[in-house]
């Protein structure tokens, strides 16, 4: 629109006069405080937010830290392409060393460490649950590349919905449950923090609609949930590629405006539960299911393999069901630069630095020759002091945070005593006073149970034996295997993250331990590092036997089990007494 | 673009408001609950298009508590079924009642009781200044039981549109509201505009670009321009003025000067098929064949040989002309531009 241009002068004069009028005689105290409030509150918001760069300075995006020894948060997309190491500018003006962690490829996450200092200006980490529309909120980040001395940029918008779902823009990468706001999201805000009114860090900005009027905010932005990322912070810790999950089931709405089980996996917990097709679902992790979307957005918030409850109806009955969720994506789907999928036309978003673009895209905002910061970027691209800091393996972004985590989570193991390998006997008897008695070695297990026995050669498929328990026989000698040597009798060994214990209960560790088809899960409390228990699968979909350590014994100076119960398929299967664990070790 | 009459009453109308604007801290505390409250009022609408740049969704407002909802006249609403859903997830087949092109204004009514809605007796005037949210369904975002977004921005000035902006036709000449946010994307068009206390000021428009800057405008037709139609849509009693309407177009081009032969126009409403093409003309070059049912012209909906005569009757020379032809179930753009000089008739 034009307007006349006398018409614009004489309006600028006018409003430049009333306007010093007006500040000068009557602008209202409550605006003033809020506005000191503001300026304080963004002075506090600046100092956690990262501005992350490639060694070369072309490439980046932004971040936030939510730890004193540097732990911070971006996007997945921001990290892909810079390389284990990265560099961090802070509003101190300094450039930081970073080393990236763990990524979450699905959810558009990653974990990084900057490195140097412990003491690093942090977020406080708000509950994004109680964000509702229409509330204030702040997008701080770098966009465009903007800050030269890594001041960053503070745009201000209000909460334009909640518990958004965005389809998957190109990539496996899929928004659930987001905040969308109106505050300006451009190219390099990726990553970034989303800040509520009082200053609290309540999502990552990552995605925003892009239409005609091109790569520039248009008013549609949406952040990644911080009660999201809290859920995957120990899975991303872990060093690994982190996956989402899957119920193992499509739902569909009907026209009542119902939410019913469209198709399931006969492999699926979903499925062993009792769940089937054509079940209303009638809640998810405790909240009630009236859309696709809205169980869509329940799902990606959570990781692969976390237990949620679920209730279902058939025939007016309601069924409640504890359901341990399932991988949503294969090894090799998550391992970075697959092949971009089709996405769908409509109702997509897309990051602002391009991911899941198909047209031609806008440069990402380059650091010109001559720019300031230019000889900063300069430098090697593994840096010697922190070269050890980085390790690659398959199906991990940096191998040594695991190694460490599992490490430190197994240390626990070996206070436990000194367990030589050679046959175990392990004798007691079970709630109902009926005695039983494992033997266990290298080559075989054998259990017997009142006047019944089970005999298991190592290296064959394990059963569910005694039957009902899940495979008894498989879980004590996963046992055995661990209190030996983890590192050395198990083919796969590593930290899972954290989950909470079997749904409900406290927040334990995960380790992880397989050899041939069977697997156990380790359970050890992060409150105090003891070990809960174990589940032991003893093939991929079974349903695992479920070992809970009740009491502990210490004899000769080893810690063991003295009472553990046994659950299996939902049912208790009843308490199991340890009276005497004896060793007789090899050679003697 | 910007009428030069009013002048001297929109500068008054800026200083009044430079004055009254003190108090914006008490407004945003009670945002929550102005949202809360016209949240279930605004619908998502569901229809045609879903093409390359046409959009099958978009956004209306109800009226009444019987179902009565508006939008804006578009190509969403030329479908055998629109869709109507409620914040609430329930969906509705919407029944066109009434349309007034040159208002941009379509009344619908969905078959429902008890329904949350907007008093068309109580709707406000506003002027720059004056702090409003934008509530409209941009980019599908809400689908089911999700409520649609809402943004927050200023109104930066009230003007009115002029007839023709660039090649696309705008037939809305009254005034608008200019807002500094971003309002009017896809699937917009049709939600609401209200004070930052719910008070409904208008009804966000398509997506137009200013011809001189090829900026996109973010703007919202007042209710009070649109409230008298509607009622009348609403009781029945609406008859648009076919006499004044006929006499506003131009016949500067026919489909002939592009080589066109559209079927004959016997029925008020022929569908825009076309008859033949004529040799070596642009029409044949740029593929157009005939038994092609031409559904667009420059973003307008044909939906009469009639209309499409009117859509080529406003064409300036050398503008483009973009139609969209349906040929054996599948939809086609074809680019033509008009002749450099008028033709002799």
């Amino acid at each position: 629109m034009t307007f006349p241009s006398s018409i614009v002068r004489l309006l600028l004069s006018v409003g430049a006069c009333l306007c010093v009028v007006h500040v000068s005689e009557a602008v209202d105290s409550l605006v003033l405080e809020a506005e000191r409030e503001r300026v304080a509150i963004i002075e506090r918001i600046s100092a956690p937010t990262v501005a992350i760069f490639d060694d070369a300075g072309t490439n980046g995006g932004s971040g936030v830290l939510i730890r004193q020894d540097g732990l911070a948060l971006t996007n997945f997309h921001v990290v892909k392409d810079l390389g284990p190491f990265m560099k961090c500018g802070l509003n101190d003006g300094n450039v930081y060393e970073a080393v990236i962690i763990g990524i979450d490829p699905t959810g558009d996450v990653a974990l990084v460490q900057l490195l140097g200092r412990d003491d690093f200006p942090i977020a406080e980490v708000g509950d994004s649950d109680t964000v509702r529309v229409g509330d204030w909120a702040y997008v701080v980040g770098n966009p465009f590349l903007l800050a030269t001395d890594f001041t960053p940029t503070v745009t201000y918008g209000i909460v334009s919905g909640v518990h958004r779902y965005q389809f998957p823009a190109g990539t496996i990468l899929e928004y659930t449950d987001c905040i969308q706001v109106d505050a300006s999201i451009n190219p390099g805000n990726s990553g970034g923090p989303l800040f509520n009114a009082d200053g609290q860090l309540i999502g990552i900005n990552g995605r925003a609609s892009f239409e005609k009027r091109g790569r520039v905010n248009i008013g549609a932005g949406y952040a990644i949930s911080i009660n999201q990322i809290m859920h995957f912070l120990d899975h991303l810790q872990s060093g690994r590629i982190v996956d989402h999950a899957t119920l193992g089931a499509t739902v569909r709405s009907e026209s009542d405006g119902s939410v019913t089980v469209d198709q399931i996996l006969p492999q699926s917990e979903a499925y062993r539960r009792g769940l089937r097709q054509g079940d209303e679902i009638v809640s998810f992790a405790d909240r009630s299911i009236r859309s696709v979307n809205q169980f869509k957005n329940i799902l990606g918030i959570f990781p692969n393999g976390w237990k949620r409850p679920l209730v279902y109806r058939r025939d007016g009955e309601k069924h409640e069901v504890m359901v341990r969720l399932r991988p949503l994506h294969s090894r090799s789907e998550l391992m970075p630069q697959r092949p971009p999928m089709t996405r769908p036309p409509q109702r997509k978003s897309e990051t602002p630095d391009g991911e899941g673009e198909d047209g031609p895209q806008p440069p990402i905002p380059e650091i010109p020759a001559g720019h300031p910061l230019a000889h900063l970027f300069k430098q090697p691209r593994i840096p010697d002091e922190y070269a050890d800091l980085y390790e690659a393996r398959d199906g991990f972004a940096n191998y040594r945070f695991n190694r460490v985590a599992r490490d430190r989570i197994s240390d626990e193991i070996s206070s436990l005593g000194e367990f030589p390998a050679g046959s175990w006997r392990i004798s007691g008897k079970r709630s109902n006073d009926e005695g039983f008695e494992v033997n266990l070695n290298d080559d075989v297990v054998a259990l017997t149970l009142g006047s019944e026995s089970f005999l298991q050669n190592i290296g064959e498929p394990f059963q569910d034996e005694p039957p009902g328990t899940g495979g008894l026989i498989a879980a004590m000698h996963h046992l055995r295997l661990m209190l030996i040597a983890p590192e050395n009798r198990f083919t796969e060994f590593y930290y899972l993250g954290s989950e909470p214990l079997d749904g409900d209960g406290e927040k334990v560790d995960v380790l992880i331990a397989t050899r041939g088809s069977t697997t156990s899960r380790w359970y050890f409390r992060q409150s105090a590092g003891t070990l809960v228990g174990f589940d032991t699968e003893t093939e991929p979909d079974a349903d695992p036997c479920e070992v809970r350590i009740i009491e502990w014994q210490t004899n000769d100076g080893r810690t063991f089990p003295s009472i553990f119960s046994v659950r299996h398929s939902g049912e208790d299967v009843g308490e199991w007494i340890i009276e005497a664990l004896t060793i007789r070790e090899v050679g003697r | 673009m910007i009428s030069r009459n009013g002048q001297l009453l929109r500068i008054s109308a800026v200083l009044v408001c430079l004055l009254l604007c003190t108090a914006p801290v008490a407004h945003a505390q009670s945002s929550r609950q102005t949202i809360e409250t016209v949240l279930p009022r605004v619908v998502k609408i569901f229809g045609a298009g879903g093409v390359k740049n046409l959009e099958s969704y978009g956004s209306g407002f109800l009226v009444s508590a019987e179902g009565h909802l508006v939008t804006v006249w578009s190509h969403v609403l030329d479908a055998d079924r629109v869709t109507v859903v409620l914040d609430d997830g329930r969906r509705f087949d919407a029944e066109l009642l009434g349309a007034e092109p040159s208002l941009e204004l379509a009344v619908l009514k969905i078959d429902a009781q008890d329904l949350p809605f907007f008093d068309l007796d109580q709707i406000s005037d506003a002027g720059p200044g004056t702090r409003v949210l934008a509530f409209s369904n941009v980019f599908e975002v809400a689908v089911g039981d999700e409520p649609v977004s809402v943004v927050h921005g200023v109104i930066a000035a009230t003007d009115e549109l002029s007839a023709r902006s660039g090649r696309y036709d705008v037939s809305y000449t009254g005034p608008v509201y200019v807002v500094d946010a971003v309002t009017n994307n896809s699937g917009a068009a049709g939600g609401v505009l209200t004070t930052r206390d719910g008070q409904l000021l208008g009804m966000i428009g398509r997506q137009l670009q200013n011809s001189q800057s090829n900026t996109w405008l973010n703007y919202a037709m007042p209710l009070s321009e649109l409230d008298t139609t509607i009622r009348q849509i609403q009781s029945g009693d609406f008859s648009r003025n076919r006499d004044s309407e006929s006499t506003e177009f131009d016949d500067n081009f026919d489909s002939i000067d592009f080589g066109i032969v559209l079927v004959p126009d016997v029925v008020e409403r022929t569908p825009a098929y076309v008859d033949a093409v004529l040799d070596g003309s642009q029409a044949m070059a740029e593929g157009l064949q005939p038994d092609d049912l031409i559904v667009f012209a420059n973003n307008r909906l044909v939906h009469s040989c009639k209309a499409f005569e009117e859509e080529l009757g406003q064409l300036q020379p050398s503008d483009d002309l973009t139609v969209v032809v349906r040929r054996g179930g599948v939809l086609l753009t074809i680019s033509l531009t008009a002749p450099r000089t008028l033709p002799q008739r």
